[in-house]
């Protein structure tokens, strides 16, 4: 029985399996039954100052190789977010990441300050959505200064509250954008967020399949792309990051632990796998430590010989 | 790895008929393989997608029953033979009962139209079916002639201004009836409220109750978490729309609230 409990900017997570935002994660019950389910940590669907609308529906369509969404970041805003995160606090079986998302650095900068008096562990800030372009434009995670900026401007703000960013796929060079970042004073990093956008044509209609027409690619397929990218990151800046993207089995975890990832996101493998994915990730790594003689699972992280 | 996909299909509209004021059935000739009580979701290109449940399923063909009361079923509504429509699914879980139960079926408003698949399949399970259908006044009741001529089934009606069947609420014929009759297990589709009582009179009696639970759904396969209900985060897209009254018992918001495409609670009217 490897040690599979993993430290991530203060809080200890019991297995490095996180819920990825956007995937369920709308309310404290949800929480509460992803972690019964096996994950280590929890994050919150992206939460806005003011109520947000997301895009009609269809929002979500899969294939075995990818799923695509534009679900388009709807959230009640700051007052629901409020009651969930209180409510979760009162047994709080995992630590809880808040994701954050605005419109303009404006936003930005005011949620995270309401979040600091929250009872949340980490602070995420969501700069990388690809499915709100059409109302904002290009995301802040794809130009470097934009990120920066973002970055100094929460930490003003968020007190002692570490902030890690969603870093974008949709970059020339991920690694300027992260270095960037750093250069703000991030604490760490998630990545990566969506691909894309992507579109699929239904060849009947000839018409998109997604309301908003394109939409973000997660899944098995893009997982090579996010371990190549976390690996960039991390040789980059050396700050600990939460790999994310089609992490599937926990070979994939593995994997992408030893690309340099602290923590492990999973969102879109819900679907291929159920719920309780993250209980069979677990176990997964678990049988691969001890058929490897790994002892403590922190041991991997970063160690690909490239 | 399972092969897995979520993508509509398109199928043409063979048949509509008008059922009642404001609600039509739309049949499709595609074999759905749906069980009663799932449902799938409808989409209609530039429009939107919505849940629907299965209101009837032969194996050839399977048909859809709609009410007007937004955008999108509006939208749908105004469809003609002949027309277009996407289709993913079937989603969710079942009623569930045994060869020869005794079944009693509550049935509110459109949520008649699931109850009316369920029928069919356990008349030809020989199930004796008491169908109680409750609608605001006679024109809103749904496939009356059509249930009075299916075998081993009886329809109980009760309207609201008494234009047929009984005047008032179809808990008190309902609530007589479970009483005065040997009853193995209840299934109700309908308003909420109307539900939640059908599952205390159905607990009361020591009767098992399945109730179809209405949530704002997104995905349809347990993914987007829209349609989670409090406090156990159970998803109604995959641990219903079909669920045990007991279970429901432990969901605190069922009768008092659900939320909605932002993840706001909205409350009931009582």
């Amino acid at each position: 029985m490897a040690n599979l409990t993993v430290k991530y900017l203060g809080a200890e997570f019991k297995n490095p399996t996180v819920l990825a935002s956007g995937i369920t994660g709308v309310t404290a019950a949800t929480w509460r039954s992803v972690v019964n389910s096996g994950a280590g940590g929890i994050t919150t669907k992206s939460i806005w100052l003011n109520e947000h609308k997301g895009h009609k529906n269809p929002t979500i369509i899969t294939t075995e190789h990818w799923m695509m969404n534009a679900v388009g970041l709807p959230d009640a805003g700051l007052e629901k977010a409020k009651q969930e995160i209180e409510d979760y606090n009162k047994t709080k079986p995992a630590p809880l990441i808040a994701s954050v998302a605005g419109g303009t650095m404006d936003e930005f900068i005011a949620i995270a300050e309401k979040m600091k008096d929250l009872p949340i562990d980490i602070l995420e800030i969501n700069i990388s959505c690809p499915n709100v372009e059409g109302e904002f434009g290009l995301p802040f995670a794809c130009v470097a200064p934009d990120a920066k900026k973002v970055v100094e401007e929460v930490k003003k703000v968020s007190g002692d509250k570490p902030v890690i960013v969603k870093l974008s796929p949709n970059v020339t060079d991920i690694k300027q954008i992260a270095n960037a970042c750093a250069e703000g004073g991030v604490d760490g990093f998630c990545l990566i967020n969506t691909l894309g956008p992507g579109l699929f044509i239904n060849i009947e209609t000839r018409t998109p399949v997604l309301a908003n027409k394109v939409g973000g690619i997660s899944g098995p397929a893009i997982k090579p792309l996010a371990v190549k990218m976390v690996h960039d990151v991390y040789k980059a800046t050396k700050l600990p990051i939460i790999g994310t993207g089609g992490i599937t089995t926990g070979r994939d975890a593995i994997e992408i632990m030893m690309a340099g990832a602290t923590l492990v996101g999973i969102g879109s493998a819900v679907y291929y796998r159920g719920l309780d994915v993250f209980r069979k990730v677990a176990n997964e790594m678990n049988e691969w430590c001890d058929k490897n003689g790994v002892k403590d699972l922190s041991e991997i992280i970063g160690t690909v010989k490239m | 790895m399972e092969n897995k996909t979520e993508l509509p299909i398109i199928l043409e509209i063979k048949k509509i008929s008008n059922d009642a004021e404001g609600i039509k059935t739309f049949y499709f000739d595609h074999t759905l393989n749906s069980k009663p009580g799932q449902f799938v979701m409808l989409w209609l290109p530039g429009v939107d997608e919505i849940p629907i449940s299965v209101s009837v399923d032969t194996g050839d063909t399977f048909a859809l029953t709609i009410f007007s009361r937004g955008e999108a079923s509006d939208a749908i509504c105004g469809l003609k033979e002949g027309d277009k429509i996407g289709i993913r699914g079937p989603y969710g879980t079942m009623f569930n009962y045994s060869e020869g139960d005794n079944l009693v079926l509550v049935g509110g408003g459109y949520g008649a139209a699931p109850l009316r698949y369920l029928a069919y399949e356990a008349s030809k399970k020989n199930c004796q079916v008491d169908f109680m259908m409750a609608a605001k006044t006679k024109t809103k009741l749904l496939f009356v002639n059509e249930l009075r001529a299916m075998k081993n089934v009886t329809l109980h009606i009760a309207t609201s201004d008494g234009s047929e069947g009984v005047k008032g609420h179809i808990n008190e014929t309902f609530e007589k009836f479970i009483k005065e009759n040997k009853v193995d297990k209840i299934m109700t589709c309908g308003p909420e409220l109307l539900m939640k009582a059908v599952g205390e009179i159905g607990d009361k009696a020591g009767i098992q109750t399945q109730i179809s639970v209405e949530r704002y759904m997104k995905c349809g396969f347990g993914v987007c978490g829209q349609c989670v209900m409090d406090p156990l985060g159970i998803r109604t897209c995959v641990s219903g729309p079909v669920m045990n009254s007991k279970v429901l018992n432990m969901l605190e918001e069922f009768g008092k609230y659900h939320r909605d495409a932002e993840g706001k609670k909205q409350y009931f009217n009582n």
